[in-house]
């Protein structure tokens, strides 16, 4: 009991932080806040990652999260002037019928989430159909049965290089 | 253990602020935030998913939904970059050039 209270409680500290810092994106009014705010949330995930029994897909986010798509933010908020931004009123015009469906759609998911008897309470830690999801089995099921999306996905994060450069390009050039 | 239904309930939590920053904010780069935001907590539910039902799988279409991201980010920051060099705004109801 002590072990299952211990990870209960390393839960709700890292959802509850992780929350907490996405409301802070949400609500920060300097893009940088947003930005530092969100990199603590895409850190708690991670720690939930581990929690979950995942360590390998914690390190990706950790990676390519952290290290590269937070980094890209910060570097094109760096390079754009946000002063001017950053003095935007939070809230303008009608926010009433959007808050409205926040609330119904959030309200909907958390009634359905909580309120459903078919979800399993324990993990099956194993003794699934599937193995245990080492990072030996996860590799060797990445490049047999997922090859073809596997190299979709490499031509995609090409085509993101090569359409970024051109993007990003000055006309002078 | 903790419950499903609580990192289900977290994920839904994280993609609803994410949603709520998509409607409310004006401001393109937190827009932006906000859409990682909501992808994060896809990858949550994919990864409680296939912790509690012993599918490791789920964790593969995690890693793609990361690599899908990345890319995405690297693409609509490019687009941003291009879009300030030419009307130097932040605001997305100013950058209504596609609107017929």
């Amino acid at each position: 009991m002590g072990a299952n209270s211990v990870e209960f409680g390393f839960f709700l500290f890292f959802a509850v932080v992780a929350v907490a810092s996405a409301l802070v994106v949400v609500i920060a009014r300097s893009p940088v806040h947003s930005a530092l705010a969100l990199m603590v949330s895409l850190v708690q995930v991670a720690a939930l990652f581990i929690l979950l029994g995942s360590p390998f897909l914690a390190v990706i986010q950790i990676f390519v999260y952290v290290g590269a798509v937070m980094v890209l933010f910060l570097f094109v908020i760096m390079m754009l002037d946000v002063r001017k931004a950053a003095r935007v009123r939070f809230l303008r015009g009608r926010t009433v019928p959007t808050l409205v469906v926040l609330v119904l759609l959030g309200a909907e998911m958390l009634i359905l989430l909580l309120g459903s008897e078919r979800f399993p309470t324990s993990a099956a830690g194993g003794e699934g159909a599937f193995g245990t999801g080492t990072l030996k089995e996860l590799s060797t099921t990445l490049f047999t049965d997922y090859l073809f999306p596997f190299e979709v996905t490499s031509v995609i994060l090409l085509v993101a290089l090569v359409g970024a450069i051109v993007l990003a390009r000055s006309k002078a050039d | 253990m903790v419950p499903l239904s609580l990192y289900l309930a977290l994920g839904a939590a994280l993609f609803i602020i994410g949603v709520a920053g998509v409607l409310l904010r004006r401001n393109v780069l937190i827009v932006l935030m906000s859409l990682e935001l909501m992808l994060n907590s896809v990858n949550v539910n994919l990864v409680a998913f296939s912790s509690y039902l012993g599918d490791f799988r789920g964790q593969i279409v995690a890693i793609f939904v990361i690599a899908i991201t990345a890319s995405e980010v690297a693409i609509a920051l490019g687009i941003l970059v291009a879009l300030m060099r030419n009307k130097a705004t932040l605001d997305v109801v100013d950058v209504t050039i596609m609107k017929g």
